[in-house]
């Protein structure tokens, strides 16, 4: 097993080696020199100069690229051109609160998901299946940022029960476990969770009543074994093809957030590049893409592996 | 690595099992005759065309001035006299706006699909029907783009280049080229490994009938489903890049920018600030049920 995770991680170095490649060209992709978003339109040829010097932008291309990647894999990021801070710290802590958010979706939308696409699947009456199915119809169709804004001016504007954005009251530093903090989490999670839960939702209902049909099952009730029991047989057997696709979803939970934390300013990364973007902060957008991509890759690698050990039928090789 | 899709994907992961004989004539009529049947299939086709020939039509159905401001007139509640949907927050009739916001909503979000549909799939069936090097060579590249959420790639792109229509249509295409190129790739692997191919090569047939006959004839049923419901995610797409500033600039009118400048009106409007929302809403679910009835009537596995 340990032999098997090790083998895929080497397989991931190549695409690592891509996904460098990619994040470095971003700040070529801008239009007009990277110089121009630090210096105003106006400034003296020689200090634009010297400041292409000074970030090595007079180099040749290769040679800038393996100079960032030497930097950039020992951890720094860079500094951050609207606040001056390190790169690394301002992702570092918007990562912290993107992942509490990511956390209370994922939990809310894979015990539902789960939960709704086995009654349908177990479902005899038709009208259980078809609600369920047009539940997951509507998380894939809604646009979710459409939604955060429905359910802010719905909760926040109309009942006034919950608050519109932020992620605590108004003098809050950070992210803590109490009743303000939690009031100010629901909205952003239910928006959140309405993708995931449309997509597991349906692979649950479809992978479930594939496995129903499959001798085994008949076997087990042949046999005599309680419902409840062989419910369990059913889930296990289920459980690989619905990990993958969770997984998948979860990542993508992380790495979309971006629109939902705009509509509730909530301080995570997505928020973060989008004001990076509007700052044409290059480094910002540089290192919260790299941080994203790098997590995204790594938690694929975590669901592969998973995936081969809940389920002996996928070959190691 | 597992199967991926796009991040608002519909299905999860794909698995295609293409009917093993050519599709000729008959499958096609059976298909049609099929998709007859289906009552859902077929509203949802109804309102899809009747979104589109209302935004063609856009200038030809004596709206009001979609850019026309006027500051006395400024978020009028639905059911006004003359504004029958309201007006905006610079005084715009609603139902101008909406239904040209359709021209260049549908146009973002069929654009890309069908840009990546031509080059991913082209790719993707040169990577199948090639294989070795060439395939390694293709499908490794698709890996790079697969370890980005496609959300953060469309944004990242976007916001690296610009905001802009062509950006915008350039980073959606980038973003949909890689899984439109994995299921071509897939199924014409699958369709190469078939008697029937053998039997062409044995009597003579060049490379490219192959293709075009064995290799599209099973590849483009699975592909067009998949790139049905890749419209409404990229309706979506489309429609937050521009929700965020990053897409169409103002004052044109499109469902995601409406409803990015609508949003500082939900204190006084409510209804109104969620109308562009409900357009994208019903677009998108039309694509998703589209894919779904194409999917059933084209027997195609998912």
């Amino acid at each position: 097993m340990l032999l098997y995770a090790l083998r895929r991680l080497i397989y991931l170095v190549p695409v690592a080696f891509g996904v460098s490649l990619l994040v470095f060209a971003l700040v070529h992709l801008a239009p007009g020199d990277p110089i121009s978003a630090i210096v105003p339109p106006d400034a003296p040829k020689e200090v634009v100069d010297k400041l292409k010097e000074y970030y090595g932008f007079d180099q040749p291309l290769p040679v800038q690229y393996l100079r960032w990647l030497g930097v950039t894999l020992t951890g720094d990021l860079g500094t951050s051109i609207g606040t001056g801070r390190s790169v690394a710290a301002e992702v570092g802590s918007a990562f912290g609160n993107t992942i509490i958010l990511a956390i209370a979706a994922t939990l809310l939308a894979f015990s539902l998901a789960v939960i709704l696409g086995t009654a349908a699947a177990y479902a005899k009456s038709r009208i259980v299946d078809r609600l369920v199915t047009v539940i997951s119809l509507i998380g894939v169709s809604v646009p979710h940022f459409w939604l955060a804004i429905v359910l802010v001016i719905i909760f926040a504007v109309e009942l006034g029960v919950l608050p519109p954005m932020g992620i605590g009251p108004e003098n809050s530093t950070g992210w803590q476990f109490d009743r303000a903090h939690l009031a100010h989490m629901v909205l952003p999670t239910i928006a959140l969770s309405v993708i995931p839960l449309g997509v597991v939702t349906r692979t649950v209902r479809s992978t479930v009543k594939e496995t129903l049909s499959m001798e085994f099952v008949t076997a087990l009730q042949a046999k005599g074994m309680r419902d409840s029991r062989i419910l369990f047989h059913v889930l296990k057997n289920a459980a690989p093809t619905c990990l993958a696709v969770m997984g998948l979803q979860a990542g993508n939970l992380i790495g979309g957030s971006i629109l939902i934390e705009t509509v509730f300013a909530w301080p995570g990364t997505g928020f973060l590049l989008n004001s990076a973007i509007f700052r044409r902060d290059l480094p910002i957008l540089q290192g919260t893409t790299l941080v994203l991509a790098g997590f995204f890759m790594l938690l694929n690698l975590t669901v592969d592996i998973i995936q081969t050990m809940v389920d002996p039928r996928i070959k190691r090789g | 690595m597992a199967l991926q899709s796009p991040s608002l994907d519909v299905g999860g992961a794909i698995l295609v099992k293409p009917t093993p004989t050519a599709a000729g004539r008959g499958y096609w009529q059976s298909v049609g005759r099929r998709l007859r049947r289906d009552p859902v299939t077929l509203i949802c086709a109804a309102i899809l065309i009747l979104l589109v020939l209302a935004s063609i039509a856009a200038p030809y159905l004596y709206l009001a001035d979609p850019y026309k401001t006027s500051m006395l007139r400024r978020l009028y509640p639905l059911g006004s006299p003359n504004h029958w949907l309201g007006t905006d927050e610079l005084g715009r009739d609603m139902f101008a706006r909406l239904i040209y916001g359709g021209r260049l909503s549908l146009f973002m979000g069929v654009t890309p699909v069908v840009c990546a549909l031509l080059i991913g799939g082209s790719l993707g069936i040169l990577a199948g029907f090639v294989g070795g090097k060439t395939n390694m060579l293709i499908m490794r590249i698709m890996d790079v783009f697969y370890a980005f959420p496609s959300v953060l790639l469309a944004i990242s792109l976007s916001g690296a280049m610009g905001a802009g229509t062509e950006n915008t249509l350039l980073s959606l295409t980038l973003v949909f080229i890689p899984p439109i190129c994995r299921v071509s790739e897939s199924v014409t692997t699958q369709v190469r490994g078939f008697d029937f191919v053998d039997a062409a090569k044995a009597s003579g047939a060049s490379a490219f009938t192959i293709v075009r006959v064995h290799v599209l004839g099973n590849v483009l049923g699975p592909i067009l489903v998949y790139a049905t419901s890749l419209i409404s995610v990229a309706i979506i797409l489309a429609a937050g890049l521009s929700f965020l500033g990053l897409g169409v600039k103002p004052p044109e009118p499109e469902w995601g920018l409406m409803l990015n400048t609508l949003r500082q009106a939900i204190y006084v409007n409510p209804v109104l600030a969620a109308l562009p929302g409900v357009m994208i809403f019903i677009t998108s679910i039309c694509f998703n049920l589209m894919s779904d009835g194409l999917r059933a009537a084209m027997d195609v596995k998912a």
